[in-house]
Formats: C-alpha cells, structure tokens, sequence
C-alpha cells in the first residue's frame, strides 16, 4: 500500500492510495462514499483493497478535489468538476475497471465494474439538509430543511460541516441515482448492516470478505 | 407481519444497532424516540434517509415532527400511508 499524488483537473495535487502489484492486468478505480457517510466507511474500503491486493488485483483510491484528505476547498467543486476528475483519475492511473461506493456511483466513468449499495446524490444531499436543520433546531434558531436547499442553491450554504457553493448544491439537488451498465451490489449480498449507519464507525471483516469475493467472482468469468 | 413491517423493523436494528430479539419485541405502543437511548437526533437523520432509501418513498420535512417518531406503531402507520397501501 502506498500513497502517491496525482494532478486533478485544475491543476490540483491530490493524494491516491495504491494497493497491490503494479503488473496487475485488473486495474480498479474505487469511487468512495460521499460526506461523512466516507468517513465510516473508508476502514472498510481500504480492508476490501487489501483483500483484492491480496489476490493480485491492484487498485487506486484517489482523493478528489475537495474531498477526504485533499487541500482543494469543497466551496469550489462541482458535479462536473468530480466527474472529470474521476475521467482523469482513472486515465491516470490506467484503470481498466472502477468500484463506486453508495453515492459515489454517480462519477462512475465508462469503464465496466461495480457500484456497491449506490445511494442517489440527492439523497447524500438531503441526509445533510436534515442533519443541519436538526442542528439548526437544537442551537434554538430553527431553519427547514427546505429553507437551507434554497439557500444553498442561491449562495451556497454549510451543512453538517461541508461548505457547499451553490453549483454543487443544485447539481447534487437534481442528482437521481444511475448506475449506468455498473453490476449493483446490494447491501443484503454482504450480509450485515450497512457500516455508514452506524455513529461510530465499525469495521466487519466478514462484510469486506465478502465484497472482495463477489468482484473476484465476477473477474474470473 | 407484513413486508413493510418487517423492513421496518430491520432498519431500526441496523441504525440503532439493536438486537433481534428487541426489534421483533416491537409493538405499536413501544415508544422509539425519547424512549430508545440510541435513537439521538443523528440517528433520527440516518433513520429518516434509510427508510426513504430502503422503501423508495420520499419524506417531507412537514411530515416529520415528534409525534411520527413517539411509538413504533406511529411510524409504521405513516410509512405504509406514504407507500399507498394503507
């Protein structure tokens, strides 16, 4: 495992983890989850990496702009902005296959693989818009959640910690869920809860075997 | 027990992390929130978008207010008239 930078569009620096052998004919770009949803569920990503690395399969998780450990303000990015930074990503890296993880579907490039439990951006969206307007609630000054998606949509707005301009929060807003050709992976073929639930981030190494085995499964056809 | 019941019941094993035999001990009169120790309000978030997720409806924010949340049988009630089957 090692971490190596890359240059997003825009001329960004960002950081990718790459896992396994460099001369792996697989070459998978992984799509993480969105928000804190990525928080509880990088452990978890990284475990699958491993166990895919283990059986010569490499794979490359970037940052992309604005996100996990990249310097990038959110502020700035948009849903096209994400999505040619995958493209760049994956060209980068020579992909040959991508794994996107819940909302992270939605930047999935034209290559073949899988999008695990994909959630809908506007759903990653409104989960936000209802932690905020709760918090909003519990400070005494009370805002809606749909008062907050105009506010953001106008002049951008911070929600939950994540400071959104207003492109990002009306293209997340619109964002229905699309898998493309991506073979979905139901939370249910993993057997357990899904990891993003859950307050404090758990790891299940049943759950990560078991992910690993269904895109092993899948390559060996 | 019907489907939605049934989910219903898995989703707050899931969020809140309960047991089997807790949820299935469920009834109409069980109190969730203000009742259940693990259903704080960011709970209530991550419950709120797997139920809208899991059952392919869509909640609107002057639906929800704490009397939705008080028992177990409020809650299913409200999801199976969203879905039109009730």
């Amino acid at each position: 495992m090692r971490l190596a930078s890359w240059i997003a569009p825009g001329g960004g620096e960002e950081l990718a983890l790459h896992l396994g052998p460099d001369d792996s004919t697989v070459r998978l770009l992984v799509l993480p989850a969105w928000f804190d949803e990525d928080g509880g569920l990088r452990h978890f990503t990284v475990e699958v990496l491993r166990l895919l690395a283990a059986d010569g399969v490499a794979s490359v998780l970037p940052d992309l702009p604005g996100c996990n450990e990249s310097l990038t303000p959110l502020e700035g990015q948009t849903l096209d902005g994400w999505c040619e930074a995958a493209l760049a990503a994956a060209q980068a890296h020579r992909a040959t296959h991508v794994l996107t993880i819940r909302a992270g579907a939605a930047l999935a490039t034209a290559l073949p693989g899988w999008a695990y439990a994909p959630l809908a951006g506007k759903a990653a969206l409104r989960r936000l818009l209802r932690a905020q307007a709760m918090a909003a609630k519990e400070a005494g000054q009370p805002e809606s959640a749909e008062a907050l998606l105009e506010r953001g949509k106008a002049a951008g707005v911070t929600l939950a910690g994540w400071t959104m301009g207003p492109r990002l929060v009306s293209d997340l807003a619109g964002l229905d869920l699309a898998t493309g050709d991506l073979a979905v992976i139901a939370q249910e073929q993993l057997g357990g809860p899904g990891l993003w639930l859950r307050a404090e981030p758990e790891h299940d190494p049943a759950q990560a075997e078991r992910l690993a085995r269904i895109i092993l499964t899948d390559l060996a056809r | 027990m019907n489907d939605t019941d049934t989910t219903l019941r898995a989703i707050l094993r899931d969020v809140l992390g309960l047991g089997a035999e807790q949820t299935a001990a469920l009834t109409a009169e069980s109190g969730l929130f203000g009742h259940l120790p693990e259903l704080d309000s960011m709970a209530v978030v991550t419950l709120l978008t797997e139920i809208e997720d899991r059952l392919d409806l869509v909640l609107e924010d002057d639906e929800i207010d704490g009397e939705l949340l008080e028992t177990f049988g409020n809650l299913l009630a409200f999801v199976i008239a969203k879905q039109g089957l009730g």
